[in-house]
């Protein structure tokens, strides 16, 4: 079993993110591995154990300038890497990201493709079902569990009140939500062995995609302060909060 | 004149609140709204009562995801129609059909908007960091925008007026296998809808441990609330995700919102922040939901929890 796993790598989330002047995201933080995106490494690799035999194949579009995050993917025990990276992407929007990363999946031919259903930073949401749509493949989105069993993929997919249950044929892709598995921690055998797996870097010349350089028909024209919401009043619990909670819901006459 | 078709999605026997919202939206932009379906209900007296006059419709696609024949015939239907956007709710469904579309018309998505302008063209508004920043974006090459709105963006307008004529689309066949839907489960849960309700009560980790969330329950059954929660006890199993209010859960815009030992992450702040009165009790002076509470308490919630139900029930 073949599961490809698109990973991105993305600043540190607990620093507080800031726009440059040109509205992207500035990223002066530390590079790590959207943790979003763990989750579908660990659910890769049992997948892969549970078969039996297989490859997990990681597909990441960024900087390859910092690979810690892919490096630590691959000391999770995944086989290998490809990296799609190019001056020409910075700041490509959802629709050529997907673009980028369906042509390296084309080419792959995975059993299983997984994903995040959202990034920690971009959150479109929108990446995954634009490469199933480019790859002709059907896409289960959302997926609190997943099995595979005879070529066929079944996964609890969450709604709005509960979840159903979707089944369709591989090959497939399929978003997972956080806490669909618990990530492992890699151990020392697995840093020692990821220095050694390959991490291919493409650019799109490679691909054979240049056109798609700096290409996308979207643009964000300004960025302003929302008018935000004014701070009330903050009382230390003395014993005698409740009674001011109260006088409060009494005076917006929610009781 | 800025022409904007909305996409309805069915939601039980009608279609979703989103969908009005966007369709009331729409009206208010461009007199004549045209809006899209599918599904096996007739919704042409709710949508016309909203204000559609025009309502096409793609087919059926019963138990399956309708992702991709929606897309496939979505993209077929507007390749012949010259008009600036459909706007689409931001549901999971919605995001999935957004995708697809996207990818088939060759066409960009703009998505997480929650305001729309016309400045010279359509321009789409964004929340970032948690809703203390706006951005507005625009598409810039030539064709249909795709708009992906996030729920309660908008408020609804019922105008009274009569049925939408329907046409059936032409019908067209997508080449991606079915996502077949085998079974559906219903998380039951007590009380008004947590999308709905007036007052939403909230706990976060900082209750300490799953069985605190019962205080949580306690005090919203006593308001007529509807509890809520924060992803971090979603993920850590303590409720189930139906619960969950903030970016990737529910967007709630009550009177008032509880939140009981909830930090306050921008994540959790886009779902809730709209709501007209904000309490929160937290440990920590400096939680970032302060930021916006309109009444904060630096407390314990699991003494202050208890304290509250007391005083509440001598009331009554
Ligand atoms: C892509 C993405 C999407 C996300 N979507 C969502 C979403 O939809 N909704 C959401 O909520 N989060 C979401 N998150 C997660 C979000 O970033 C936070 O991690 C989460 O909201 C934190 O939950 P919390 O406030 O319960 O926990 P914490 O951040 O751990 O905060 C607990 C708080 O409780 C306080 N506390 C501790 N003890 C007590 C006590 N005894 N009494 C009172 N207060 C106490 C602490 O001071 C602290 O402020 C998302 C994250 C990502 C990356
Ligand atoms: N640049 C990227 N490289 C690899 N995977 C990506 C990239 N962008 C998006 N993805 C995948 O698509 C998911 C959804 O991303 P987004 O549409 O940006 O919210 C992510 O969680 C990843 O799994």
């Amino acid at each position: 079993m073949h599961v490809a796993v698109c990973v991105k790598q993305i600043p540190d989330p607990s620093v507080a993110p800031r726009l440059d002047a040109s509205f992207h995201l500035e990223r002066t933080a530390k590079i790590l591995l959207d943790e979003a995106d763990a989750y579908g490494v660990e659910l890769a690799l049992q997948l892969v154990e549970s078969a039996g035999q297989g490859q997990v194949t990681l597909v990441s579009m960024g900087r390859d300038s910092d690979v810690t995050g892919i490096r630590g993917a691959l000391a999770m025990g995944a086989t290998s890497a490809i990296v799609v990276s190019d001056e020409g992407l910075r700041g490509a929007d959802a629709l050529t990201t997907a673009k980028v990363l369906a042509s390296v999946l084309a080419e792959l031919n995975a059993d299983l493709v997984l994903a995040a259903t959202e990034s920690s930073d971009g959150y479109t949401g929108t990446v995954p079902a634009q490469i199933a749509e480019l790859l002709g493949l059907p896409a289960l989105t959302f997926a609190t569990t997943v099995q595979v069993a005879d070529s066929t993929v079944t996964v609890h997919r969450q709604t709005e009140d509960g979840f159903d249950e979707v089944r369709a044929p591989l090959p497939a892709v399929v978003t997972v939500t956080a806490g669909a598995v618990e990530p492992r921690y890699a151990n020392f055998k697995g840093i020692m062995a990821a220095k050694s797996k390959t991490i291919e870097v493409r650019s799109l010349n490679d691909l054979g995609l240049s056109a798609l350089a700096q290409a996308w028909g979207e643009e964000v024209v300004g960025v302003t302060p929302s008018p935000s919401r004014q701070a009330g009043t903050t009382i230390v619990d003395d014993g005698q909060a409740v009674s001011a909670l109260v006088d409060y819901l009494d005076s917006i006459k929610v009781l | 004149m800025t022409t904007l078709w909305v996409l309805c999605e069915p939601k039980g026997s009608g279609v979703s609140t989103t969908s009005l919202e966007l369709v009331s939206e729409a009206r208010r932009l461009d007199g004549d709204v045209t809006a899209v379906t599918w599904g096996d209900h007739d919704v042409a007296t709710e949508l016309g009562r909203h204000g559609v006059s025009t309502l096409w419709h793609l087919g059926s696609f019963a138990d399956q995801l309708p992702a991709a024949p929606v897309a496939a015939a979505l993209a077929a239907l507007l390749a012949d129609q010259d008009i600036d956007g459909i706007v689409i709710p931001a549901s999971y469904d919605g995001r999935d059909i957004a995708g697809r579309l996207s990818a088939r018309m060759d066409r960009p998505v703009l998505t997480n908007v929650t305001g729309l302008l016309v400045d010279g063209g359509l321009v789409t508004e964004h929340p970032l960091f948690g809703g203390t920043m706006n951005a507005r974006a625009r598409v810039t090459s030539p064709g249909v925008a795709i708009i992906v709105v996030r729920p309660k963006s908008f408020a609804i307008e019922d105008r009274g007026a009569g049925a939408a004529t329907v046409i059936p689309a032409p019908t067209v066949s997508s080449t991606v296998a079915v996502a077949s839907i085998v079974h559906s489960s219903i998380t039951e849960r007590s009380g008004p809808a947590l999308e709905d309700a007036s007052i939403v009560v909230s706990g976060g980790r900082g209750l300490g441990e799953a069985s605190a969330y019962a205080l949580v329950e306690e005090l919203a059954q006593l308001l007529g609330a509807a509890p809520g929660a924060s992803r971090a006890i979603v993920d850590a199993g303590w409720v189930p995700y139906a619960y969950q209010v903030g970016q990737t859960g529910k967007t709630v815009k009550p009177t008032l919102y509880i939140a009981c030992g909830i930090s306050g992450a921008t994540q959790h702040l886009v779902g809730m922040k709209g709501a007209q009165h904000i309490v929160a009790i937290n440990t920590d002076k400096d939680a970032p939901i302060f930021a916006i509470a309109d009444f904060g308490i630096v407390g314990d919630a699991k003494a202050i929890l208890p304290q509250l139900i007391a005083a509440l029930r001598a009331r009554v």
